[in-house]
């Protein structure tokens, strides 16, 4: 339980994927307009990567890494390295999950489909979701791990946006200085943020 | 991108007036988190504009045969190959620089400059072209990488390039170094910075209220 609560911390504030290790800005920027959509792609995010990171563990730990296939029996593939190929591996799974899932929302639940389903392509190209992937890989999470991790660092990155998108609807309405209106404001409001998740660090 | 754009252009453009990072808000992940130090900038802008300009040059050349339902997924492999061999380089001839620069070499894969170039120019353009427009953008995502870099390594660390440029306290020396530039939040602030600085003396860019 200890561990998994400090994989919370972790995942959602210290090691917040959008605010302390950039990723997923593009989106985190672009999208973070309107506290609905931002919202929405928050949820896509946290479904994607609780599934991809998993799958893309089991596949690193059973065919990529060194030794890997070690459980075929085949002693020429019991010493294979394949981890070179783990980049191109990981984006081919999250592409081919990702047009999974919108094809499996598009068949059995409409509803959620029509509310998610602009955001899904967007996550593709989604460095969060590749972020995910990787960190796991380098930190070598197991698989119960990596689902954990998956979720909460997914759950982080939806926090954050929407917390962004509440302050930029504010900010419409305020009088900012010409030249830091729109994106510029956003990355001050997004580096104030990053301070406020930072003190979370040392729990 | 229009079809009738003179090589200078396709070069210089994104250079300043159409910056990728901070005028096209693409690739903004890496600009930021690869900035704490110059030579960590350097290696990640030099990455990035070897991926763009071969990636451009590879999908131009093929840009005739790729049918267009597929297209996504066959830029999509080119750049990841492109991108694992700047990896295994890294590797091999600097193995300290590849574990500070992390997981974000990979995620170059992931880089919307490097994508949105194939698909706004490359596929449409010759392969020459498509190669200056790589480079263009690539140097127009280093320049500002090595600006926050700068900024990042001297307050933060008084050094450039490593090498000591305000003694500080700690070492005898008088600058007291600003631990906040070497956080998170402080590459956000400047980047926001720079885009004030550019929007203000840009009037054109700035967004209306």
């Amino acid at each position: 339980m200890d561990h998994a609560l400090s994989m919370f911390i972790q995942g959602v504030f210290t090691q917040n994927l959008a605010l302390s290790l950039f990723l997923g800005m593009c989106t985190f920027l672009a999208v973070s307009k309107k506290v609905g959509a931002a919202f929405g792609l928050g949820i896509a995010v946290v479904v994607v990567q609780a599934i991809t990171v998993p799958v893309n563990c089991l596949l690193y730990n059973y065919v990529l890494r060194e030794g890997a296939l070690a459980w075929t029996g085949i002693d020429a593939l019991a010493k294979l390295d394949l981890s070179f190929l783990s980049f191109i591996t990981f984006i081919g799974v999250i592409a081919a999950l990702v047009q999974i899932l919108e094809m499996t929302l598009d068949r059995f639940f409409p509803p959620l489909y029509n509310a998610l389903g602009v955001f899904l392509p967007l996550i593709t190209v989604n460095c969060a979701i590749m972020g995910g992937s990787l960190f796991m890989q380098q930190r070598d999470y197991n698989l119960s791990d990596s689902l954990l991790y998956g979720v909460f660092s997914g759950f982080g990155w939806a926090l954050a946006i929407v917390i962004l998108a509440g302050i930029r609807e504010k900010l419409e309405y305020s009088h900012v200085p010409a030249g830091l209106r729109g994106l510029g404001i956003a990355f001050m409001t997004a580096g104030l943020l990053a301070m406020a998740f930072m003190t979370f660090s040392g729990m | 991108m229009n079809n009738e754009v003179s090589p200078k252009e396709s070069l210089l453009k994104p250079l300043f007036k159409n910056n990728p990072v901070f005028v096209q808000i693409l690739g903004v992940c890496s600009a930021l988190a690869v900035t704490t130090s110059l030579r960590t900038a350097i290696t990640m802008a030099l990455a990035v504009i070897f991926v763009t300009s071969f990636s451009n040059v590879g999908v131009s050349l093929i840009r005739k045969v790729i049918p267009g339902s597929i297209r996504m997924i066959v830029e999509m492999t080119i750049i990841a190959t492109l991108v694992i061999l700047v990896d295994q380089l890294i590797k091999a001839f600097s193995y300290d620089l590849s574990k500070q620069l992390s997981v974000y070499v990979g995620l170059i894969i992931t880089n919307c400059i490097v994508m949105g170039r194939a698909e706004a120019f490359a596929i449409k353009n010759k392969p020459g072209a498509s190669l200056l427009d790589g480079i263009g953008n690539g140097v127009g995502y280093g320049l500002v990488l090595v600006i926050v870099a700068f900024f990042r390594e001297l307050f933060g660390f008084g050094k450039l390039f490593g090498i000591v440029v305000f003694p500080t306290v700690q070492n005898g020396g008088w600058y007291v170094p600003n631990g906040l530039m070497v956080t998170a939040p402080a590459a956000f602030f400047l980047i926001g910075a720079i885009i004030w600085v550019v929007k203000t003396f840009n009037k054109d860019m700035q967004d209306s209220e």
